[in-house]
């Protein structure tokens, strides 16, 4: 009996949970055998399948960090590369224009470029109403490949900045750089500036709308008007609604209101980021 | 699990210390590199494009 015993409290580290139960030691040191199997083969599995599942829940804390945090980071590093590379193409001055006391220089009508292949860089957008530091690549495509890392993406069926008709761009509301996190902050009258190679096309934003995903009539060359023939060109932003959701997308429509040449220098308002971007802010 | 794992890792304690960081952290690269962005295409709030989200 008393030898029963002794085994019984040596067995007991070995259980793993430290718990050996005392009432019971002699009805189970009668059966020590079977019970050492059968209850060891027990507990193992459910010490691994707990293990397994405090992993798990480790596992998708560690994914809610990924996509808040981690996403922005990666790409914010991969836009201000697709900057640097654009900025190295950028032939012009950083400084604007000298105000003049007549009316508005004309620069004539507005440069079309082609639009690239798919992933190549179209230009840089500015919105100061999203923060004076607001500068976001524009490349070509709606794939996530672009969007996840790149920022705005063109949707690859619309025009090019400065076309009559609509040049359309989606982005990320959250997660993989936010870059349109504040489309809902955007005032009528806000400026958004488009820089191309060939010069900066300012537009006027207008108003927004929130629709259901399928409505693709909001790419139409004039928004939501099929059939209609573009005068003017337009600027439509697409993003998800709400934030961190994806029942709904709000869309942004603005104008274009003006255009000057590269050369002629970037507007006032954006100069300071511009040179910034252009490495000499 | 892990403490089987760790028992049955070579060396001496700070070894076996040093080699399960290595694990966990290769673990994690993994995860970052291959396994997030996989689960990443299940979360609805990166749609953002009109129509269906793969063909815009």
């Amino acid at each position: 009996m008393a030898q029963q015993q002794t085994e019984h409290a040596a067995a007991v580290p070995d259980d793993g949970n430290g718990t050996g139960a005392g009432g019971s030691g002699r009805r189970r040191s009668a059966r020590r055998k079977k019970n050492r199997t059968t209850g060891d083969v027990v507990r193992k599995v459910v010490q691994v399948f707990g293990e397994l599942l405090l992993t798990a829940g480790l596992v998708l804390l560690l994914f809610v960090a990924y996509e808040l945090w981690w996403t922005n980071v990666e790409a914010d590093a991969k836009q201000s590369q697709a900057i640097q590379g654009f900025a190295k193409d950028f032939a012009g001055p950083v400084t604007p224009p000298a105000p003049t006391t007549a009316s508005a220089p004309d620069y004539g009508k507005p440069v079309v470029a082609p639009a690239p292949a798919h992933g190549g860089m179209i230009g840089i957008m500015y919105i100061p109403r999203f923060g004076a530091d607001y500068s976001r690549p524009i490349m070509e495509g709606t794939g996530s490949d672009i969007l996840d890392t790149l920022g705005l993406g063109h949707y690859p069926s619309t025009s090019m900045p400065g076309a009559p008709g609509n040049f359309a761009v989606a982005g990320h509301r959250q997660t993989h750089g936010a870059v349109l996190d504040n489309i809902h902050l955007l005032v009528p009258g806000d400026k958004i500036y488009v820089q191309t190679q060939d010069g900066y096309y300012t537009y006027v934003f207008r108003n927004n709308e929130i629709v259901l995903p399928s409505r693709t009539d909001v790419l139409l060359p004039v928004p939501t008007q099929p059939g209609a023939t573009p005068t003017e060109s337009y600027l439509t932003m697409t993003s998800c609604n709400p934030r961190f959701g994806a029942q709904e997308r709000i869309i942004a429509y603005s104008l274009l209101e003006s255009w000057q040449p590269a050369s002629a220098g970037p507007p006032q308002e954006i100069a300071k980021q511009v040179a910034k971007t252009q490495g000499k802010g | 699990m892990y403490g089987w794992i760790f028992k049955h890792l070579p060396g001496p304690l700070w070894v076996r210390i040093l080699t399960s960081a290595a694990l966990v952290a290769c673990a994690l690269v993994l995860m970052v590199q291959f396994l997030f962005p996989w689960m990443s295409h299940f979360t609805t709030f990166t749609d953002s494009t009109i129509g269906s989200a793969k063909q815009p």
